[in-house]
């Protein structure tokens, strides 16, 4: 056993106090998420990733993947045996429907459920994690025979699934890629092309592996209007279901990377014997739409990343400052070394991490509760307010909580000084770990640039209007509650300068693109920090009718999130409405080459 | 076939214990969880009758406040049904008052088999599964390492220091399994949600027919007389390797008089 254990308290008071998991239960297709047994779910989960995942993280990144002369890979010790378990244990289809094996829970629990996977192993959860992606895609596009086909075994993860984007020359921008598909005579099509940096693109942990390959039918028109959506296994699927010929695909060759060593990421070569055996997944052309519909969840998905690597880092710095001792804290006795914990700046650090994790927390659990009423809300009403919410958040979950789950992960190494640059204590793995999150499924620069260019316009600037003005009621229910007016003092200084911003970004996306894209980075943190704010404001006016110490520490983290780093949103809108001039002087001279 | 597995519901090892100073006893106010130890029984009784192709897993269990947490993990393991045993006279009931109530509750069952584990984790007098065995006039085996049915009869592989005993006794038997010997299944989501719905028996000492004098404060034969807190951890030595640590951690474990 490692000596990680899964947050379950605050995993079930973010659950039930930040977002409303007892309401989502009332919703039809819910019913059984009742407290009761969610409480049991989340408590099960937390012992099995504690005691089967969480033990594999660190020979994961020592030892890693290993690419085998025969194109098969060898995944890090014990990942196999741990993938099996995870498998057995059905934790992997929790909130996929009971039609394809899963659980039929709302995406709040299995975002709880994929928090606890990341946190124990991030490398492995990332397996997991690209199923996910998968299934949505076959679920959502697939016709029913490929649907019967694939969806049982992916949901329970006896095979996993891939996502195939990328391309040497074509990353951010997925409309560059050029792998080909012919049609053959069947029917069926054949892939052609090298797509690198796939995750889990082969692996050794399960049967069969379902990629998901865009390519380019002939004739298509150039860019994202001519890409098509393949799915194309490993091993082709007899009509009984079993296993059949080996397709025409291998990983040539696997990535050596900062971080995720235990999380294979390959280049896989598709048709260098004749074509690889594709079946169009939607229609032709619809490709990149296909994508969208999953990209919520997966961009989702890797926010919770963020959340994930900053609560095993934290805790793991907590037991070192618990252990280390050195120096003398003020009112230690005279001649005593104290742990470092009891220094005012190491518990600085400390609850810096513990306040902005639940800030994290809150966001990702409201981006998923969003997407809950987005699918299962009770009229259209609610089903488009869910949506809205939904797409408003996801960048900001997907952006600022993995931008801070490598500044938390950094602080992690801060709080063990010497011992934390070296990589002994393992507090530098959770840093390299969590550097790969704002870069993989569209980079935090092009999350920015979604909010700004894309989700601020929806409904000419309602939507996020709708969602200052909840903040607003946030500041409003604040009123007249001692104990937090600093929070409320903060809030409203934030929404104000994130009111100014808005207005802003709002006239000049039409006149002025390149002044909207200057700002959007920093119009994307201001959001999200204020939002963060907001959320441990609303846990600490909650947390009030719970007991004294839940509602004292709920408090402490609100006001603590507040000074530190809610009050410095002001201090971004200068650079959300610099605009572009300075940018593109300086790329005259300053920045050339 | 049916086998019962006695399982203990403990305070959650991970948090510090507490003693109460007024009774002497663990404080057991907090949620309480699967004792580790019966995890073992647990997945062996369910492997037998797997094995036997026919029967079920019945779990009994003593605790208080109609504490069903662990029985819950249990069940979620795979265990048909339970007997939880609680009652306010039951506190400060030593070894054999234990015994009493789970033999009681046992013989309602007439398993074919009993289990339970050869100490508890936080109790660990190592007592009670032999004297449930002799309350109910059965067989007693000690420290299984592994359990096959076979007719009428148990076949039990015995640890020993050197190695094992095999050891035969006809069913109904009981039989005390040592931690470790098989792997526990983590209970599956499924598995999670069907527990909810599995009946648990919920009785006190009047629906066993035991009378309250004889178990709890009133019939237990032993008095905790003082408590005292354990000694801190000393820091331990660190050897440092000049060539020669093998030799010093030998000549260590050579003083320890473990070698
Ligand atoms: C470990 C790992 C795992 C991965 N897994 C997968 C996978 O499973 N499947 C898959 O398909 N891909 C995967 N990827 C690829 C990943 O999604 C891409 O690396 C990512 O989308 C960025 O593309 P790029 O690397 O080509 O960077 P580039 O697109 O070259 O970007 C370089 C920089 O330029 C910026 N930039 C680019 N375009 C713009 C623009 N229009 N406006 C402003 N800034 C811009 C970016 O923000 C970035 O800072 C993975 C990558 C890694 C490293
Ligand atoms: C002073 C004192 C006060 C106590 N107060 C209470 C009380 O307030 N409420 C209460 O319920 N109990 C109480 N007990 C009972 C106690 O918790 C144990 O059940 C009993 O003493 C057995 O001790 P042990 O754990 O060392 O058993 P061991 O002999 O080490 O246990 C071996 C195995 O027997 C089985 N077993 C033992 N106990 C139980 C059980 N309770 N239920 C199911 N299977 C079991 C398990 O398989 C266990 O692994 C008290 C005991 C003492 C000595």
């Amino acid at each position: 056993m490692s000596d990680f254990r899964s947050p379950i308290e605050d995993i079930t008071f973010t659950l039930r106090h930040v977002a409303d998991l007892d309401a989502l239960a009332k919703l039809e297709g819910y019913e059984h998420a009742d407290p009761d047994l969610i409480d049991g779910l989340v408590a099960e989960a937390g012992r099995f990733f504690d005691e089967v995942v969480a033990p594999t993280n660190r020979d994961g990144d020592t030892v890693g993947t290993k690419l085998n002369e025969d194109g098969s890979i060898t995944t890090a010790p014990g990942f196999a045996a741990a993938y099996g378990k995870l498998v057995e244990s059905g934790w992997n289809g929790i909130g996929f429907p009971e039609a394809y094996g899963g659980g039929g829970f709302p995406q709040l629990l299995s975002t709880a459920v994929e928090e606890m996977t990341t946190t124990a192993n991030m490398a492995l959860a990332l397996g997991p994690l690209l199923s996910r992606g998968a299934i949505e895609a076959i679920m959502h596009h697939g016709d029913e025979s490929q649907k019967e086909i694939y969806l049982q075994k992916l949901v329970s993860g006896e095979w996993t699934g891939t996502m195939n984007l990328t391309e040497p020359h074509a990353g951010s921008d997925v409309g560059a890629l050029t792998s080909k598909a012919e049609p053959a005579d069947d029917g069926t099509w054949r892939i052609f092309g090298q797509k690198i940096f796939i995750t889990w693109g082969e692996h050794d942990v399960a049967d069969n592996i379902v990629h998901l390959v865009l390519a380019r039918t002939p004739g298509s028109p150039p860019g994202t209007k001519g890409i098509s959506l393949f799915i194309v296994p490993k091993f082709l699927v007899n009509d009984d279901g079993t296993l059949g010929e080996r397709n025409d695909l291998t990983c040539v060759s696997i990535e050596h990377k900062l971080g995720i060593h235990g999380s294979p990421t390959c280049v896989m070569q598709y048709g260098d014997n004749g074509g690889a055996v594709g079946y169009l997944l939607g229609e032709e052309h619809q490709g990149m739409r296909c994508m969208f519909t999953m990209m919520n969840n997966a961009r989702l998905g890797v926010g919770v990343e963020g959340v994930g690597i900053a609560e095993r880092a934290y805790q793991q710095a907590l037991g070192y400052a618990h252990e280390r001792t050195q120096g003398r804290a003020i009112g230690a006795a005279p001649g005593t070394e104290s742990p470092i914990i009891d220094h005012p700046d190491v518990q600085r650090m400390l609850l810096d991490m513990k306040s902005t994790i639940a800030a994290m927390r809150g966001l990702t659990y409201r981006n998923a509760e969003a997407l809950d009423h987005a699918h299962h809300g009770a009229d259209d009403n609610a089903r488009t307010k869910g949506d809205e919410r939904a797409a408003l958040l996801t960048p900001l979950s997907k952006s600022w909580c993995t931008d801070m789950g490598v500044e938390l992960a950094s602080i992690g190494v801060q709080i063990h000084g010497g011992m934390g640059f070296v990589e002994e204590t393992g507090a530098a793995q959770h840093f390299r770990d969590a550097r790969i999150a704002p870069i993989y499924e569209g980079t935090n620069g092009i999350q920015a640039i979604d909010l700004a260019g894309r989700k601020l316009g929806m409904r000419q600037g309602g939507v996020v209007r709708d969602h200052l003005a909840e903040i607003g009621a946030t500041i409003a229910s604040l009123e007249g509650v001692e104990e937090l007016e600093s929070v409320r003092e903060q809030l409203l200084l934030a929404l104000d300068a994130l009111r100014a911003a808005t207005e802003y970004l709002l006239e000049v996306s039409g006149s002025n693109p390149s002044d909207m894209l200057a700002g959007a980075m920093a119009y994307l943190n201001m959001m999200a920090i204020t939002t963060g704010g907001q959320i441990l404001a609303d846990a600490a006016l909650s947390a009030r009718s719970l007991g004294a110490e839940e509602a004292e520490d709920r408090a402490v983290m609100a006001r603590f999130f507040a000074a530190n780093r809610l009050a410095g949103v002001p201090g971004l809108l200068p650079a959300v409405i610099a605009g572009a001039g300075d940018l593109s002087a300086a790329r005259g001279r300053l920045l050339s080459t | 076939m049916k086998v019962v597995v006695c399982v203990k519901q403990i305070p959650d090892p991970a948090d510090p214990g507490a003693l109460d100073p007024e009774s002497k006893t663990l404080v057991r106010d907090a949620k309480l969880i699967l004792d580790e130890s019966d995890s073992y029984g647990v997945e062996m009784a369910l492997q037998l009758v797997d094995a036997a192709g026919e029967g079920e897993v019945h779990l009994v269990s003593m605790a208080p406040n109609n504490e069903t947490a662990g029985l819950r993990t249990a069940l979620a393991m795979g265990a048909a049904s339970a007997t939880l045993i609680s009652d306010e006279a039951l506190k400060g009931s030593d070894a054999l008052g234990t015994a009493k109530v789970l033999a009681a509750a046992i013989a309602r069952q007439e398993p074919d088999l009993v289990l339970a584990a050869t100490e508890s984790s936080d109790g660990y007098t190592g007592t009670v599964p032999e004297q449930v065995a002799a309350l109910m006039d059965l067989p007693s085996v000690t420290f299984a390492k592994s359990v096959a049915v076979d007719g009428g009869a148990a076949k039990v592989q015995r640890q020993t220091e050197a190695g094992y005993d095999e050891v035969e006794c006809p069913l109904p038997a009981l039989v005390s399994v040592t931690a470790g010997v098989v792997e526990p299944r983590y209970p599956s989501f499924k598995g999670i949600m069907a527990a909810k719905s599995k009946p648990v028996d919920e009785l006190d000492l009047g629906g066993l027919g035991i009378d309250a004098g004889s178990v709890g404060w009133a019939g237990a034969g032993q008095e905790i007389v003082s408590i005292a807190d354990a000694p801190a951890r000393e820091a331990g030595e660190v050897i440092e390797d000049e060539g020669d640590a093998y030799e010093r951690i030998v000549s260590f474990l050579d003083d320890l008089k473990v070698l």
